[in-house]
């Protein structure tokens, strides 16, 4: 038997499109246009779940995002998806989902046995227990606990789907499509603004969806049908359904998820993403985000088969579902007598209207009476019974002051019971950016106060909860926001559609129900039925001292669970306040926070994933040669620079010591292009480098250039680089690769900022230079075969001068300079020819076993040299005398961070410096990179902590010298050579290293002058 | 130079002509590349008429005054960069001859001229879905209202810094972005452009 | 995501930016003449205001000018932005 629970006719769904799928493994029918909670309902099945803390049954309680409980575990590998709400997820051919959090299953849960433990579990429990023994956390308590405790799976494998992310900027946005929200966004629409309206049901209507309310004398859904159809037609109108606004930042920037494909299937079934992230720029929102009906909290109210009132009307006139046999109405309000009349007229007994008021005088109620409904007037459900479905519930008589039950305890047979203790608004999106909320005695519960930026709210979300009220406040809306991008006047133009006449009476404000026992003994009241947290939890943490709502909640983890609270937060306030003795205006409400829903992790990662697309990746324009040479790559910023070339069957060691010993022998060939360029011209050229650099650069001549270093203005390295005298007024400036940002940003702060009077300007010129590297004893007989125009020979071109020439017919600059010791030279050509200058150094260079080299044999030769690295071997705490390089400080000038270098600190003798390293015992050990190093030859077995006197910055293997050579800062290191350190490893061992000079290699520098 | 000597866009290796030859005929977007065009980066002062005037006469036409507009005479194109900045693109191999052009026409004043030929190239994309494809991962707002021909701006693209302006109403829109990071927003957009039956690459 | 307007670009999303820290702190003109107390105090101490507080961006991905900004730090509200050398509005602070 399929679908027993389904009403006859009636709902939203499709009846000639009928659904299968399955729910724990059994098979079942729904149709088209119900959730997975509206068919599983309709198939009779209510219990879905278990609670985390008590793992007591829990059926479907809500219809929306609101529901604590559906939670469940849809499709299986790649693609699952764990804790959906089954209220919120759309059927689908083949949905597969299955429950989450009860083991071995669900209707047989052998956690439910902690129930009969729940006095040791009390409020506070995850902070008081679980504590002692120390051992029995990893042992027992947290396997124990994530097993009971375990809601959906992730999967484990790469997910398949695609996701995506839009801006998008927009007049007017409207969040939700409920009247209020339909009204807005036509008189908005009309007036020709850049719209959007999203609201995350499948479709526009909101309550209409859900009630029987008329407007303009028809079915209030033909109504929102013919909005949304005009609203269509509107050119500057986008429509989103199935997108939740799930944050609201600040300036009038919106978070929205649009759920593009989940309805359609576990995967996407096509090019689409599966879900979209729009970060939407509004210069007006208009929230019509409506309001949840709050539950009343009574003794056992957590049963399956009791439910929000509206949640019943939702699942009988939206879904043509039955959702009981037998029906108690439960209520402090006006609201569900509509439940109850939806229920008469569909032909499920309603066995009685319980409602708190002792008097009730409205259209709603006069109706309940007609249809000789039975009403309990001044009664209160003071408990519930049943199994794992409810089975009744015991009415008694409530006092007048609403705090205690007395007489005769009536004993009524349900299977249903539909409870409505008032609305709250959605305040959330309001709230997000930090709007301000007020209590409303009128409907007992929290409204928007002052709203940031230009957000304006309407209709439920307002507290403003008839159907006209909510039209008219939405016109209003629609119209302010236009008027505010200057889209007419705030005046109204479009016009309201009539509606029947409401009065109603007031409700009577009841956030607990008086039970018979006193609280800890009553039978648990809950608050928070996803996190089993109940009123005696609440009075408990009152009782050991806790004052603040946001204390209380962490206290109790009331509101911490998927569905954050959003039936039970203010209940919780109220019975907060009451355990407190304190106005719940008073008390007031946690704070909320993004998102409203949970939202996927791949909503927020997009298609910013995998290699190609996580960050940037730059190329040099001779790529493709390295990738066809073999090279193996390495990230230097957002660079791609190759690492090393190993040709078929080489190690990397031995790549490393063939490209070493050809650059040293021989000629190796190194692509610098990424190395960072800025243009500086201007007639304070030199006076600006003087103040950036700590060293002196007027005198130097045109076609000379300089290695320079940066401090930031805390007397740290920050950069270093060569410059290169281009003209009078004109410098060409080189900069660390991962640098080049960085310290353009940087100067051009001091110009624009400390030093306006300066005439000079910056242009980032790293990419139009394609700069190939020579370097090695025949660097130069290669050099000449590609370059003319330029006398290459030592006495007319020395080290560190430059030259405008061509290279293989290309306009080049040509620069001596060396960053391996060796003869060296750098051409640079206009980017779009570089693969053509490059092609023509290779050919040049065969008949001297040119060799090309990558970053780590770069790395080698110049710490072989000595040379740092900046961002390598400094970190941002090291000042360029911990490096010995007092003759790069000018004394004849001030300059950025210079003031820093006499600071007490700075001048510290007992600061790391900078130093070499060789092991002892194996001379060819390798040092890590990071290793500390310490005097104690047992640091291991030592007293802790053991005194650290410095750590390695780089280590390498060095072919050349047949050792391995490292560089380290070292305490006092200048006056401490052929000490012995010692450097112990995580494994154990200890590496025994040896205080050296940095400079391994050819002191004198006589190799690179030749 | 001689006619031997070879010049490679940075996307040489994405846009071939067996590419071309392939690309889907239902694709929502289209990308062409105008690679080599001659490219300077120039920078003085817009309240100095000495500039100003010197300028127009060498490019004939006026910079453009206003932040984030294009001035544009066919052979010359000029972008608003920053106050004192302006991208100035002619045709190819014509950079060379603009930039001693402006150099002698602003002999002694503080400029400074810059051949960033190889810097940057240059891209349309167009087509139906090219604003929504933008829209995925630049956050200006690129609507006709907002944007329309004779605007410019300079944003992010994913992790990419652009040059952008649009062509023609919401449906085509150039963009110059710098070599490097060329291969890099071709991956991007080609992945941007699955939804919208792939991108098309054409001359 | 804030919304800062570029004295010359407009307005543009945060990401387009750089923080600069608090605004109109003048480096020393003679940093020699400082003492090493005056010296940590312009490089380290901020004013760290509650409410309004003048402050530096950099339109770092589109002119790469710098300019102030006034912003209240509890709302994060802008109240002012002004180009570099303008006199911030409201005056002494
Ligand atoms: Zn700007």
């Amino acid at each position: 038997m399929s679908q027993t629970k389904r009403l006859q006719s009636g709902g939203r769904i499709d009846r000639s499109k009928p659904l299968t799928f399955t729910f724990n493994g059994q098979s079942l029918q729904g149709y088209e246009g119900d959730t997975l909670a509206s068919a599983l309902l309709a198939n009779g099945i209510s219990l879905v779940s278990r609670s985390f803390k008590l793992h007591r049954p829990r059926g479907i309680m809500g219809a929306g995002a609101e529901c604590p409980n559906s939670l469940v575990q849809v499709g299986r590998g790649a693609g699952t998806i764990p804790n959906l709400r089954a209220t919120q997820t759309e059927l689908y051919q083949g949905l597969e989902a299955n429950s989450v959090n009860c083991w071995p299953s669900v209707k047989f849960d052998v956690n439910a046995v902690t129930g009969l433990f729940s006095p040791l579990l009390p409020a506070g429990f995850y902070y008081k227990t679980f504590k002692w023994p120390k051992s029995w956390w990893d042992k027992v308590y947290e396997p124990r606990i994530r097993k009971a405790a375990g809601f959906g799976k992730a999967p484990t494998e790469p997910d398949p789907d695609r996701y995506d992310k839009k801006n998008r900027h927009c007049d007017v946005l409207i969040v939700g499509a409920g009247p209020a929200g339909l009204a807005a966004a036509l008189e908005a629409g009309r007036r020709g603004a850049r719209v959007i309206l999203c609201d995350e049901q499948n479709e526009f209507g909101g309550s209409l969806l859900a009630n029987r309310q008329y407007l303009d004398g028809k079915p209030g859904i033909e109504w929102a049908k013919t909005a949304v159809a005009e609203l269509e037609s509107l050119e500057e109108v986008t429509l989103l359904a199935r997108t939740t606004a799930f944050g609201h930042y600040h300036h009038g920037f919106v978070s929205l998820l649009e759920r593009v494909t989940d309805h359609m299937g576990l995967t996407s079934p096509d090019g689409r993403p599966r879900q979209r992230q729009w970060r939407v720029r509004a210069n007006q929102v208009v929230l019509a985000t409506g309001a949840i009906e709050r539950p009343l909290v009574f003794c056992n109210n957590d049963r399956p088969g009791i439910m929000p009132a509206s949640a019943v009307s939702t699942y009988i006139n939206r879904y043509g579902v039955r959702p009981g046999q037998r029906a108690v109405v439960f209520t402090n309000n006006d609201s569900a007598y509509q439940t109850a009349l939806d229920l008469n007229d569909h032909g499920i007994d309603v066995a009685a209207i319980v409602d708190v008021r002792p008097e009730s005088d409205s259209v709603l109620v006069d109706r309940a009476r007609k249809e000789e409904i039975p009403i309990y007037g001044g009664y209160a459900v003071v408990d519930t019974r049943g199994g794992q479905h409810v089975s009744g519930v015991k009415v008694m008589r409530l006092n007048g002051r609403g705090d205690g039950v007395y007489g005769e305890i009536h004993h009524l047979d349900c299977d249903l019971v539909a409870s409505s203790g008032g609305w709250n608004p959605v305040i959330h999106l309001h709230s997000h950016p930090g709007g301000t909320m007020r209590y409303d005695e009128s409907i007992a519960s929290f409204v928007p106060d002052q709203a940031v930026g230009n957000t304006y709210n309407a209709g439920a979300c307002n507290g403003n909860f008839a159907l006209g009220g909510c039209i008219t406040e939405g016109l209003s809306a629609g119209a302010t926001a236009a008027a505010g991008v200057g889209f007419g006047s705030e005046d109204i133009e479009g016009e309201a559609p009539a509606t029947g006449k409401q009065q109603e009476s007031p409700l009577r404000p009841m956030w607990r129900v008086p039970s018979r026992k006193a609280i800890p003994r009553a039978p648990k009241q809950f608050i928070d039925v996803q996190n089993d947290q109940t009123s005696a939890d609440v009075y408990l943490a009152v009782r050991e001292g806790y004052r603040s709502i946001e204390h209380i909640k962490r206290y109790t983890a009331m509101g911490f669970g998927t569905d954050q609270g959003k039936l039970g937060n203010i209940n919780g306030a109220g019975i907060a306040a009451e355990a407190l003795g304190e106005d719940i205006a008073k008390v007031g409400t946690t704070t909320f926070r993004p998102a409203y829903t949970p939202v996927t992790m791949g909503a927020f990662a997009g298609r910013e994933l995998g290699p190609e697309r996580f960050h940037a990746v730059r190329k040099t324009p001779m790529h493709k040669w390295h990738v066809d040479h073999g090279a193996l790559f390495e990230n230097v910023g957002d660079w791609k620079r190759p690492w090393y070339y190993p040709k078929p069957g080489e190690s990397m060691r031995e790549a490393l010591d063939r490209e070493s010993y050809q650059t040293r022998h021989a000629v190796g060939v190194l692509d610098a292009s990424t190395l960072g360029k800025i243009d500086v011209r201007g007639p304070d050229a030199a006076e600006f480098l003087n103040r950036v650099y700590t060293s002196g650069w007027k005198t130097m001549e045109v076609g000379k250039a300089r290695y320079g270093i940066m401090l930031s203005e805390d007397g740290m390295i920050m950069d270093d680089g060569v410059s290169a005298r281009i003209a009078e007024d004109h410098y060409h400036m080189t900069t660390t690769t991962g640098g080049a940002a960085r310290v353009l940003g940087h100067l051009e702060e001091y110009l624009q900022t400390e030093w306006p009077e300066l005439q000079v300007y910056l242009t980032s010129t790293t990419d139009q230079w394609a700069a190939i590297s020579l370097a090695g004893p025949h660097a130069r007989d290669v050099v000449a075969k590609v370059v003319s125009g330029v006398d290459l020979s030592g006495g007319a071109f020395p080290f560190m001068t430059w030259r405008d020439c061509e290279a293989a017919g290309v306009p080049a600059r040509l620069f001596r300079i060396s960053f391996s010791g060796e003869l060296g030279f750098e051409i640079n050509v206009q980017a779009n020819y570089g693969q053509y200058v490059w092609d023509a150094v290779w050919e040049a260079g065969q008949e001297y076993g040119i060799t090309p080299y990558g970053t780590e044999t770069m790395h080698i030769l110049r710490a072989e040299k000595g040379f740092i690295i900046a961002g390598q071997d400094t970190d941002g705490s090291v000042n360029p005398m911990d490096f010995g390089m007092h003759g790069l400080l000018s004394k004849k000038k001030d300059y950025i961070g210079r003031r820093s270098l006499s600071r007490p600190d700075a001048m510290r003798e007992d600061r790391e410096q900078f130093v070499g390293l060789v092991t002892l015992e194996d001379p060819k050990e390798i040092i890590p990179e990071g290793a500390q190093l310490v005097e104690e030859p047992n640091a291991n077995e030592a007293p802790k902590p053991v005194p650290l006197h410095g750590y390695v910055t780089s280590s390498y293997y060095s072919s050349t010298l047949g050792h391995s050579i490292a560089l380290a800062m070292v305490k006092r290191g200048r006056e401490r050579m052929d000490d012995v350190l010692y450097s112990p490893q995580a494994d154990g061992r200890v590496i025994q290293c040896r205080i050296t000079s940095p400079v391994f290699y050819d002191p004198k520098g006589e190799r690179q002058n030749v | 130079m001689s006619e031997a000597i070879r010049q490679e866009s940075p996307l040489v290796e994405r846009i071939t002509s067996g590419r071309k030859a392939a690309s889907p005929s239902d694709a929502g977007i289209t990308l062409r590349e105008r690679p080599f065009l001659g490219c300077v980066n120039l920078r003085g002062n817009p309240d100095d008429p000495d500039f100003t005037d010197a300028v127009k006469g060498v490019l004939g036409l006026a910079l453009p005054s206003g932040p984030n507009t294009v001035a544009d005479s066919g052979d010359i194109t000029a972008f608003w960069l920053a106050p004192t900045e302006w991208f100035v693109r002619t045709g190819a191999n014509a950079e060379r001859d603009l930039i001693a052009g402006l150099e002698e026409a602003l002999a002694g004043q503080h400029i400074a001229t810059n051949d960033v030929t190889g810097n940057f190239t240059t891209v349309e994309l167009s087509g139906p879905h090219a604003r929504d494809v933008l829209e995925k991962g630049c956050t200006l707002d690129l609507h006709p209202r907002a944007f329309a021909p004779g605007q410019c701006a300079q944003t992010l693209l994913g992790h990419a810094g652009i040059l952008i302006r649009p062509l023609a109403d919401g449906q085509a829109f150039e963009i110059v972005v710098r070599r490097s990071f060329a291969d890099y927003m071709f991956i991007w957009l080609e992945d941007a452009t699955v939804e919208y039956g792939g991108m098309a690459v054409s001359d | 995501m804030l919304h800062i307007k570029c004295p010359w670009c407009g307005w543009r999303d945060e990401s387009e930016f750089g923080y600069g820290g608090e605004a109109h702190i003048e480096r020393p003109k003679d940093p020699d003449s400082v003492s090493d107390a005056e010296w940590a105090d312009y490089l380290f101490f901020g004013s760290n205001r509650r409410g309004d507080f003048r402050e530096r961006w950099v339109h770092s991905a589109g002119c790469r000018r710098w300019f102030n900004a006034v912003r209240d730090t509890t709302t994060y509200e802008f109240k002012a932005f002004y180009r570099m050398g303008e006199e911030p509005p409201g005056g002494e602070q």
